[in-house]
């Protein structure tokens, strides 16, 4: 239940609205912990396909950090591993029976990049750092912060590399074709990593502006 | 079944089709353990070891059991079991036998259980309809491109620790963008083979 957002966790010992904000900005799982790169450049060279890979991690980390947080105090520490692995492998096939059978198109163009949320470290690092030391609620809001964090950063690549590499978002022309060349290197492997050195570099020196918050 | 020659298929896959600068598997790894030279070999080999095998065994337990059996929806919690399974037999096998290729590979073979390109490779040679032949060859080229690239990497970043790079992009930002060059300098070898 993806509602329970920050306002609604009486339950979360007040934790609610910082661990939420963490998981978006202070702590975003890509431009922070660098974690998920995988998939963040590789299905990024349409915004569509951006949009349901981020909405099907939102999905996966809320629910997969829920089970996780509920389990945690029946789980040995030696097998929390494959636990973990074993709940996050379940939604994921969840969502990508779901793709196959509603968006078959969109299934393909996917390809292997569903299956392998499984090792997307996001979920990984949010089991073992979160989940597994807090109560249900509270790490469902981290999984779905981290989530939203996640699909904002996909959505802002896939954004910038569509409308470089052809031009149009969602098929609408945006780059008018008269003076706008498409550069068609930014749909490109290539300008997936160029794409996401520069929004990591532009979110650092953003941050080295706010107060108390300066990198290293 | 797919009619490519295993011999171009393991050499796209190095080159052309690099698995980590064309297919971006193997990010995390790829960024946390380019510093030193020396372990992106250690890791470079221990992931081309690991994904050679599981990829073998992941094709004979997809074409053997899981698609008579129907359960084609089972596929990524086999794929990865077998995967977590494989390293941490390797792990015991290498540590009891050979200590000292232990204290060479075995630190990294924990990593490799979740290094999504070994599942990745797992799951292109499913959607590549593969044949076992192709699919050993997939697994070793893959697994050696991996290791190219990361090696390479690591020779890089020696050098970038010279030059001066602009604040914001210090650490993984302008190794990104430098991957990204890399990958664009990979682009020339296309033409030369090709894969789907």
């Amino acid at each position: 239940m993806a509602s329970s957002g920050p306002q609604t966790c009486g339950p979360c010992q007040g934790k609610g609205l910082a661990t939420f904000k963490a998981g978006v900005w202070r702590e975003n799982p890509i431009s922070i912990q660098i974690l998920g790169i995988c998939s963040t450049l590789a299905v990024t060279g349409r915004l569509e396909n951006a949009f349901v890979m981020g909405g099907a991690l939102i999905f996966v980390t809320t629910m997969s950090n829920l089970f996780i947080s509920l389990l945690r105090s029946f789980t040995p520490r030696g097998i929390r591993m494959i636990a973990e692995m074993a709940v996050i492998a379940t939604f994921v096939i969840l969502f990508d029976q779901f793709l196959k059978a509603f968006y078959w198109e969109m299934s393909k163009q996917l390809g292997p990049y569903v299956g392998l949320i499984i090792t997307n470290c996001i979920l990984m690092g949010r089991a073992e750092a979160f989940a597994l030391q807090n109560p249900p609620l509270v790490s469902m809001v981290d999984g779905l912060a981290n989530g939203l964090g996640y699909a904002a950063v996909l959505a802002i690549i896939g954004f910038i590399r569509e409308m470089l590499g052809t031009g149009n978002v969602l098929g609408h022309a945006v780059l008018p074709a008269e003076w706008y060349v498409p550069n068609q290197l930014m749909i490109l492997a290539p300008g997936a990593f160029i794409a996401l050195g520069f929004l990591i570099a532009l979110s650092n020196a953003v941050r080295s502006h706010e107060p108390g918050q300066g990198r290293p | 079944m797919n009619e490519t020659h295993v011999l171009i298929i393991v050499v796209a896959v190095i080159f052309t089709n690099n698995i980590l600068l064309s297919n971006f598997l193997g990010m995390c790894s790829f960024l946390a353990c380019s510093r030193q030279i020396d372990t992106a070999v250690g890791l470079g080999s221990a992931v081309t070891f690991v994904m050679t095998f599981t990829t073998a065994l992941n094709y004979l337990i997809y074409r053997h059991l899981l698609l008579p059996g129907g359960l084609e929806h089972l596929t990524f919690i086999v794929f990865i079991a077998v995967i977590a399974g494989f390293t941490q037999f390797v792990e015991m096998f290498v540590e009891r036998f050979t200590p000292k290729l232990y204290y060479a590979l075995g630190i990294f073979l924990p990593l490799i259980a979740v290094n999504c390109a070994i599942l990745g490779a797992a799951l292109f040679m499913v959607i590549r309809n593969y044949t076992f032949v192709q699919s050993v060859g997939f697994g070793f080229g893959g697994g050696a491109g991996w290791a190219l690239a990361i090696i390479l990497m690591a020779g890089l970043r020696r050098k970038m620790g010279y030059s001066n790079v602009p604040r914001p992009f210090q650490g993984v930002a302008i190794t990104m963008v430098v991957t990204g060059v890399m990958a664009l300098a990979f682009m020339g070898f296309a033409g030369m083979v090709s894969i789907q």
